[in-house]
């Protein structure tokens, strides 16, 4: 043991310097922020995610007008425009959209204008032709406009199926849980692959069938999550209190239990999407899609496969605008599960 | 445990049994008889059907049916190949989509592991940006993506693997397939395990074999990888579902003779019998691994086992 003594003469006068105001730590006050603004705030600083969100604006921009933009419509064909690779009128030197076929042959491109020969060079065709002599362009954001189709049906099941499901499975309990609890377990043991194929079997390949495909199949992740959280909440003291003041059942569960939940469950809409939108690309593919002359992003890949070799531009732009937009729904979700959750990233 | 295991067992068979009794009631909903030919007449109708238990009961033939199925016996394809036992078809072609499938998943889980360990390992780094756009991009991009631009890059114009899958050349043939089918398992579970390691490598056991002063070495592979390996089982089942509906896109990129694109052709050449059965093997691959799952994660963590428990009374 030593004594004070000692321990003072290890310490050095030097030891010390008169503090200065910058050392001195000032507790930084930060204002009060709502949660809502907290999020945004959060999501705005995310750039994989405000990425998203701008990609998905444009692409939903481009469904609306790009058809119009180009001139053309989806169905019209042009016998006599059949296959031409994307070309921009006035371009023909430009590296990209010049309108140059290339052909190989043994692996030796073989490159030629198609435009030039056939003397049709005021003629625009962004992303070309198909094999009928229909405007790639139109047709392509034609068959966006089904794939935003399919992720407002996701998001619509998922809100009145999937959420009202787990909120009132989760909020009621006992027996009624029970019940509803082995129709998920059983639903989500069968492979929805299955149940998509079977059910687009038995009714026509089209719009209606895929939406009642997707009926079955998407919602199940979001009963899930809501029952979960409706489980957590419904016992704590506010909804207690809400009962005690003699709030109704429904009042208690979409007044009281809802609004906070309720950023769990934009994030898990978001991630539907993604799911909705490759089912409905994957049906077209194997031959179950919309059926001629509509186009989804989809079939026209399915379309452009077979012909890949000779004219890759076919599947380049559907493939391209489908992953676009996959990713961006992607990213969009990541984020918005940050923001809303921050404890929740990267699970 | 016993009646965990009970109970997830007993909702894998109701399951299957709902999957037949579906089966069973669009085989009766189709339009039309196998004996719908206008020479014969009504008492040799009576007589056929009469001799394939056509005459008796529904409940009864649904018993039949069941015994059938269960038994392997899927019936004849009527177009496809006509009159061939479904049974052999199947058999021909399962074995080729189990193995790109199991490659695909050694593939993926080799190399996400992999992936997610060094970037937990050197957080922030460009290595760590990397994966992680990576796994992004897995996720997000439909395996077909991956399979038709090998497909026209390196199959087509570079030629340096087959564009088609032949028997002749089965190991070559199935590279290509296999990488853009391994997408999907590489991106998940390098996410996974990105995010394990850094809760494991922050936790207190391993400051304290840090500590200690064992290798890094064995820190990592004894300490750290055992424990952030066990919750890389719940990637398991998403991944079989993205094996089943990529295989099925994905043997029809490559002209794969499997049962992906045996059931694509199947629809669209209306044959029933074969969809339904191949439908059945679907189910019946998808719920055992879900069964196997889903014990697994009682086997490996109890507290699972009981927070599902308790979550489900």
């Amino acid at each position: 043991m030593m004594t004070a003594k000692e321990y003072a003469s290890l310490v050095e006068r030097e030891d010390f310097v008169p503090a200065q105001n910058r050392d001195l730590g000032i507790d930084k006050v930060y204002s009060a922020q709502s949660f809502w603004k907290d999020a945004l705030g959060r999501f705005v600083k995310n750039r994989g995610a405000v990425f998203g969100l701008v990609m998905i604006v444009l692409i939903v921009v481009m469904a609306f007008a790009g058809p119009t933009l180009s001139g053309y419509d989806y169905r019209t064909q042009d016998m006599s425009q059949r296959n031409l690779p994307p070309h921009i009128a006035g371009w023909e030197s430009a590296p990209v959209f010049s309108g140059v076929y290339t052909q190989y042959v043994n692996g030796e491109p073989i490159r030629s204008n198609v435009y030039t020969q056939k003397g049709i060079e005021d003629v625009t065709h962004i992303f070309g032709t198909d094999a009928l002599g229909r405007d790639q362009f139109a047709r392509t954001w034609t068959g966006t406009r089904v794939s935003l189709y399919v992720a407002l049906v996701a998001i619509l099941i998922d809100t009145f199926v999937g959420m009202s499901f787990g909120l009132v499975s989760g909020y009621y309990g006992g027996k009624l849980d029970f019940f509803l609890q082995r129709i998920v377990e059983i639903l989500s043991t069968i492979p929805t692959t299955v149940i998509v194929t079977l059910l687009i079997v038995v009714m026509k390949p089209g719009l209606t069938s895929i939406t009642v495909a997707l009926m079955i199949t998407e919602w199940i992740g979001m009963s899930r999550v809501t029952r979960a959280q409706t489980l957590r909440l419904k016992e704590r003291e506010f909804v207690l209190a809400s009962r005690t003041l003699g709030e109704s059942t429904f009042s208690i569960i979409f007044r009281e239990i809802l609004p906070n939940i309720f950023g769990q469950i934009i994030v898990m809409c978001m991630m539907t999407i993604p799911n909705a939108i490759f089912t409905e690309a994957f049906l077209a593919f194997i031959g179950l899609g919309i059926p001629a002359p509509l186009a989804s992003l989809g079939s026209l890949i399915s379309d452009g496969f077979k012909s890949m070799t000779m004219y890759p531009f076919l599947v380049l732009f559907p493939v391209t605008v489908l992953a676009l937009l996959m990713l961006s729904f992607n990213l969009m979700a990541d984020g918005l599960r940050d923001a809303f959750d921050p404890k929740m990233k990267e699970m | 445990m016993f009646k965990y295991v009970l109970k997830r067992v007993l909702i894998s068979v109701v399951t299957v049994l709902i999957i037949l009794a579906v089966l069973f009631t669009m085989l009766h909903s189709m339009p039309g008889s196998p004996f719908n030919d206008e020479k014969i007449t009504a008492v040799q109708r009576a007589n056929l059907e009469a001799k394939y238990g056509l005459d008796k009961p529904l409940p009864v033939q649904f018993v039949n049916y069941l015994k059938a199925m269960l038994s392997g016996d899927f019936g004849v394809s009527y177009v496809i190949q006509k009159n061939m036992p479904i049974a052999s078809l199947l058999r021909a072609r399962i074995m080729v989509s189990i193995r790109i499938g199991v490659q695909a998943v050694a593939l993926g889980t080799l190399i996400g592991l992999l992936m997610g360990i060094v970037a937990a390992m050197k957080r922030n780094s460009f290595l760590d940006t990397f994966a992680t756009v990576v796994s992004v991009i897995g996720v997000a991009f439909p395996s077909y993506v991956f399979a038709m631009a090998m497909s026209y890059f390196i199959g087509f114009r570079l030629g340096w693997l087959p564009l088609l899958y032949s028997t002749a050349d089965a190991a070559r043939s199935t590279v290509m397939p296999t990488i853009s089918l391994s997408m999907f398992s590489m991106a998940t579970v390098a996410r996974f395990a990105r995010t394990e390691m850094v809760e494991v490598m922050g936790s207190d056991y391993m400051l304290l074999a840090d500590s200690k002063g064992i290798s890094s070495f064995r820190l990592l592979g004894v300490h750290g990888l055992r424990n952030a390996l066990i919750p890389i089982v719940t990637v398991l089942a998403p991944l079989t579902v993205e094996l089943m509906t990529g295989s099925l896109v994905v043997e029809q990129i490559f002209a794969i003779p499997g049962i992906g694109s045996l059931l694509v052709s199947a629809i669209q050449f209306n044959d029933y019998n074969v969809v339904l059965a191949v439908v059945f093997v679907y189910s019946i691959m998808f719920i055992s691994v879900m069964l196997i799952v889903d014990i697994l994660y009682g086997v490996i963590d109890p507290r699972i086992r009981l927070a599902k428990e308790d979550a489900s009374t």
